[in-house]
């Protein structure tokens, strides 16, 4: 991996203690992820293998490959999501602000709090209102907010979105209601509603139409003000709009694990890739 | 077409055979009942009591497996085996299951039925005296609630499945702990699958006869939802079974009267059923 631009580092006092649920608890948190030769398996199966790779906080960084290099693979273990298919895991060590997420002892529940997740079909729960689906995070965890507090984290989650004036008038309309680009927007709003600081979203607009894609891709970049954002994306001109460094992962054959093969600033991996295997698949796409 | 066809020409026959049972007075009818609706209306009560009591019983570890066998499998074949141990239950026979309700669960609720009575008197259920012989409506209840318990197990499962995993997904990322994205994403949309799955079993809780004709001798006409005493109210099914040998002539229109009122009551169950999973699906 070759990495050119300084990457902000985290305060490096944070134990495995650090991993409070309540976002109040974490001032001052980043939201660095740091990969060190983590592995992904499904069963005895060797998806991808040894990638270690800086994510820097409050930046979009985009991981981009062709089919099967296991990009949404390792994206899911940074939340730890893989582990929830039937004999999928994931060694090695994934830190957020130098807290291993995958240290004994630490409970994933409260690793998917602070690492919030976007994916690529919208799913809003359907029996669930659109106010309750940007709340989801909260009821779900017994948390029903007082209906003030609660309407005021819904109006600035669904401004955040950019949703708010198109269902301010139909709150209590069920989620499925919407179109396919408002129920993902609404997928970001209950994601960002329980306060993470990392979010990673999984090819989000690969079922969305171009002007429905362009307003994620702009809340994209807003949201990297105050989040550390990974997108995974087979759009490589949408890497380019949207990313301030591009991870290329790319894999040898069927069969074989997907590895990380060049990482960098996206001008810099587009414009001058330092592997011959990412400028071919750049140009491939591109040409 | 054929199914609506069997179903007309069960209710017609119902209806001729026994509809003029609803006026019959006393002689005609069976246990030397006054009226029909004396009769009917214990015995209506009886089997819809057993039933709710079977369903109390049979709803929570039919939800219970089926989420063992779907969500919380730690893998495939613990499901699948979960799955066949169940088909297993369904398979056996309803004699069978009557024979060990009287044998061997009467027996052992024997103290279970005494020390509720002793300790829940105030509850109506327990009002007691308890039967010393264990043969009363909680138990007819609990063997009834073993016999329903694959049909609505296999509903409950089969709607589990459905679930989209991204649902289920969207749970756990949000921080949801199994149990609450169980709650939240796996649940409400089972809910109409949930309610089938009852009415099934509630459906085969009314019907059943040869169990509850077993486990209890009733006493005629008796409206009681004691469940450990041993006076007992009987179902419309095992009072059928078991008077139709020894009647003749105007008492088998009465017990063929009294299966168009059992009729009756299931048709309303499913529909109310269907009511309620209707209303589950979101608009």
């Amino acid at each position: 991996m070759t990495a050119t631009a300084p990457i902000p580092t985290a305060t490096p006092s944070l134990g495995l203690a650090a991993l409070p649920i309540d976002p109040d608890q974490r001032k001052g948190a980043l939201g660095q992820i740091s990969l060190r030769g983590v592995n992904c398996y499904y069963g005895s199966h060797l998806a991808v293998a040894d990638v270690s790779l800086e994510i820097p906080p409050r930046a979009v960084t985009a991981f981009i490959g062709p089919s099967g290099c296991g990009k949404s693979t390792l994206l899911r273990a940074i939340n730890r999501l893989h582990e929830v298919i039937l004999g999928a895991r994931a060694d090695g060590s994934i830190t957020l602000d130098g807290a291993n997420l995958y240290g004994n002892g630490v409970d994933p529940v409260a690793v998917r709090s602070r690492v919030g997740m976007v994916f690529q079909k919208a799913n809003p729960f359907p029996a669930m209102s659109i106010r309750d689906n940007v709340l989801a995070g909260l009821i779900i965890r017994g948390q029903r907010r007082g209906s003030k507090v609660g309407d005021d984290l819904v109006e600035s989650c669904l401004r955040r979105a950019h949703l708010w004036d198109e269902v301010k008038d139909r709150l209590r309309k069920p989620g499925g209601s919407l179109s396919g680009g408002q129920q993902q927007r609404l997928c970001i709003a209950r994601a960002v509603a329980v306060r993470p600081e990392v979010l990673l979203m999984d090819e989000p607009c690969s079922a969305l139409d171009p002007i429905s894609t362009l307003a994620i891709e702009e809340l994209m970049r807003e949201l990297a003000r105050d989040y550390t954002v990974v997108v995974v994306t087979h759009n490589m001109a949408q890497a380019g709009r949207v990313s301030d460094r591009t991870a290329f992962f790319s894999v040898s054959g069927a069969g074989q694990p997907g590895r990380l093969i060049e990482a960098g600033p996206t001008a810099d991996l587009f414009s001058a890739p330092k592997v011959p295997a990412t400028r071919d698949y750049i140009d491939g796409r591109f040409g | 077409m054929a199914v609506l066809a069997v179903l007309a020409g069960v209710l017609i026959f119902l209806a001729v055979e026994g509809g003029p049972a609803v006026f019959y007075k006393q002689g005609a009818l069976p246990a030397h009942a006054t009226s029909f609706w004396q009769l009917a209306g214990p015995l209506a009560f009886g089997s819809l009591w057993v039933a709710v009591i079977a369903l109390a019983f049979a709803a929570p570890p039919a939800i219970g497996v089926a989420l063992a066998a779907t969500v919380y499998a730690p893998n495939q074949r613990f499901g699948r085996l979960l799955a066949a141990v169940l088909d297993l239950l369904a398979a056996v026979p309803s004699v069978v299951f009557g024979l060990w309700g009287l044998m061997i669960l009467a027996p052992l609720m024997g103290p279970v039925d005494a020390w509720l009575g002793r300790y829940l008197p105030w509850l109506p259920f327990f009002a007691g005296p308890p039967s010393p012989t264990g043969r009363t409506v909680l138990t007819a209840g609990l063997v009834v609630a073993v016999m329903i318990l694959p049909i609505m197990a296999a509903m409950c499962r089969e709607t589990f499945a459905l679930t989209p995993t991204t649902l289920m997904e969207a749970g756990l990322a949000l921080g949801a702990t199994r149990w609450e994205m169980v709650r939240w994403a796996v649940l409400p949309g089972a809910r109409s699958g949930m309610v089938a799955g009852a009415m099934l079993g509630f459906g085969r809780a009314l019907g059943e006869t040869m169990a509850v004709a077993m486990v209890l001798s009733p006493t005629p006409f008796l409206v009681s939802v004691n469940v450990i005493s041993s006076d007992n109210p009987a179902t419309i099914a095992a009072f059928i079974a078991s008077t139709f040998p020894e009647s003749r002539g105007k008492q088998v229109g009465a017990l063929i009267g009294l299966g168009l009122v059992l009729f009756g009551v299931s048709l309303l169950i499913s529909v109310i059923g269907r009511r309620i999973g209707r209303k589950a699906v979101p608009a």
